[in-house]
């Protein structure tokens, strides 16, 4: 991707590439810790239709979403050779029935034989979370088995 | 005691006041720096109502003003900013010059104030208010636009142009001979390549003197710094706000943020002083007679502001609407061609009038400028519709 850096002169740096829809999208990062999002206009590419102020922990959390199919991505490559093992990520929708509750609670791995690998939470990743790890609304729990455990995952998390 | 005591409830009525104003500027979209003026004006000489014992307290912070106006400019750029906007923008940085620097020179010397009444004018309606320029693309969600960056090299231009401009000016203010001139310019000019020299490989031994972890001695020795260097620069003929805004050129880093942070408020504080002792000191009925020639003066920069916004982001491959949107963008002038002014207006070299005219156009280009910014695209859409028409019918 070719990421094109610009100074902005007092200000800071911006930081934009362009998307195959046409339209430029980056990252203002200003010199005072604070992070811009901005969103070219279809119509006039030089404007922005939208530039949205974040704070460093918005914008790592952000980061993380959009970071967390990447984990599972490279997971996806390392379990290529092992045949019938997939990875998937799954959301903790706030207020949902593991909101505020154990990983071991989930009783995942003896339902369904799927093992959580990892919990992306606020842009950070947690590496093979332990059973007493305590979920929260929008974390995303990434777990690897076979597509019918996978699909039974969805109904246990899902819920 | 009583003395005091006015003096207090004068300060604290001034100070207050200028809170509202400030408030209601910001909230109708536009500079507050022509309410602070215009609040001058209704005080003071030949206002309202006249202003006793803050006299001296007034000058000294309106002064303090000035120096940290610039010094929070110096402290914006890294010297290596400075140089690649430097690279990047002295075509559009000498066509900005020629366009805008002219008509304040052409109108001074129609009026007859000479060539010394000329470099000041040209100051004037030369540069464009970076305090406003920033905060109005800020508010309108424009620095991840593509034309922003061709609008902020062109800023610091003229800064850096400021740099060489005010030594020079006060030189030939002083009445100084056409060699005492040169020599002016000469020492302004080894003082900034100086200046840059060190800030670019000494920078951080710069910051280190001033930084500490304690914001109080931060503060205290920052701004004792900056009193100094600025004192010393004026007792060298090279003006105060000069030596402020070198000295901020030179403090680079963390040290340079944390001292924007703890400055700015301070800045707020005492440059609203410097507008409004400006204003005590311009006689409102001055204004009336100067006021077409002042409406002449904003409609013709305003066209060439906006010529150079346009041309400077053409070359850079903008498109039609990004380049009104830069040129719009450049129109407001505001604290810099005031500080000119009060320069000019100190030295008693030129005609009084020169205030009134500056404070005039200043008044119309804080309040144009803002306004320019946020009309420009409806404005340019509409033109292009407009356009487009009959070749659709």
């Amino acid at each position: 991707m070719n990421v094109e850096v610009t100074p902005l002169p007092g200000i800071g740096t911006r930081q934009d590439f362009m998307i195959r829809a046409g339209r430029r999208i980056g990252v203002i990062t200003h010199r005072d810790g604070k992070f811009e999002l901005i969103v070219s206009r279809k119509d006039d590419p030089d404007d922005c239709s939208a530039s949205i102020a974040l704070s460093p922990a918005e914008a790592g959390t952000l980061a993380g979403l959009l970071g967390a199919p990447q984990l599972v991505a490279h997971l996806e490559e390392q379990h290529r050779d092992v045949a019938g093992i997939s990875t998937r990520q799954f959301p903790i929708v706030p207020g949902s029935r593991f909101d505020g509750r154990t990983l071991g609670e989930t009783e995942l791995r003896s339902r369904t034989g799927a093992s959580i690998v990892a919990v992306v939470r606020a842009g950070s990743v947690h590496p093979s979370p332990r059973p007493d790890f305590l979920f929260e609304g929008g974390d995303l729990v990434v777990v690897v088995g076979t597509a019918d455990g996978l699909a039974k995952t969805t109904e246990i998390l899902g819920g | 005691m009583h003395d005091t005591a006015i003096a207090l409830v004068q300060l604290g009525a001034v100070f207050f006041g200028l809170g509202l104003l400030g408030k209601m500027a910001w909230r109708i979209g536009i500079s507050p720096i022509p309410l602070y003026l215009i609040g001058g004006l209704a005080f003071g000489q030949g206002g309202l109502v006249p202003l006793h014992g803050i006299e001296d307290f007034s000058h000294i912070s309106s002064e303090i003003g000035v120096i940290l106006l610039l010094l929070l400019l110096g402290l914006e750029y890294s010297a290596a900013e400075l140089m690649t906007g430097l690279k990047r923008s002295w075509t559009a940085g000498l066509v900005d010059i020629v366009l805008n620097a002219a008509p304040g020179a052409i109108a001074a010397l129609v009026l007859g104030w000479g060539p010394v009444g000329a470099l000041a004018m040209a100051g004037v309606t030369y540069i464009s208010s970076s305090g406003i320029i920033a905060k109005v693309l800020g508010d309108l969600g424009r620095l991840g636009n593509r034309e922003t960056p061709v609008v902020l090299s062109v800023l610091v231009f003229e800064d850096l142009a400021m740099a060489v401009y005010l030594p020079i000016l006060t030189a030939v203010l002083a009445g100084v001979s056409f060699l005492g001139g040169l020599s002016a310019v000469g020492i302004s000019l080894a003082a900034i390549t100086v200046v840059l020299v060190v800030a670019l490989k000494f920078g951080r031994y710069v910051s280190a003197v001033v930084d500490s972890p304690d914001p109080e001695v931060f503060l205290l020795k920052l701004l004792g710094a900056a009193l100094l260097v600025a004192g010393v620069a004026s007792q060298l003929q090279v003006s105060a706000a000069v030596g402020a805004f070198l000295l901020g050129i030179a403090i680079s880093g963390s040290t340079a943020e944390n001292a924007t942070r703890m400055l700015e408020p301070l800045r707020d504080l005492f440059a609203a002083m410097f507008f409004v002792v400006f204003g005590l000191n311009t006689d409102p009925a001055s204004i009336p007679p100067v006021l077409g020639l002042a409406v002449a003066l904003a409609v013709a920069t305003t066209l060439t502001k906006v010529a150079t916004g346009w041309w400077a982001a053409r070359r850079q491959g903008i498109g039609r609407l990004g380049r009104a949107r830069a040129g719009a963008a450049l129109v407001a002038r505001g604290e810099f061609s005031i500080v000119i002014a009060s320069l000019t207006v100190a030295s008693g070299a030129v005609d009084g009038q020169l205030a009134a005219l500056a404070t005039a156009y200043v008044l119309l280009m804080a309040v144009l400028g803002p306004v320019a910014a946020r009309v420009v695209e409806p404005l340019a859409r509409l033109v292009r519709k407009r356009g487009a028409e009959p070749v659709a019918a």
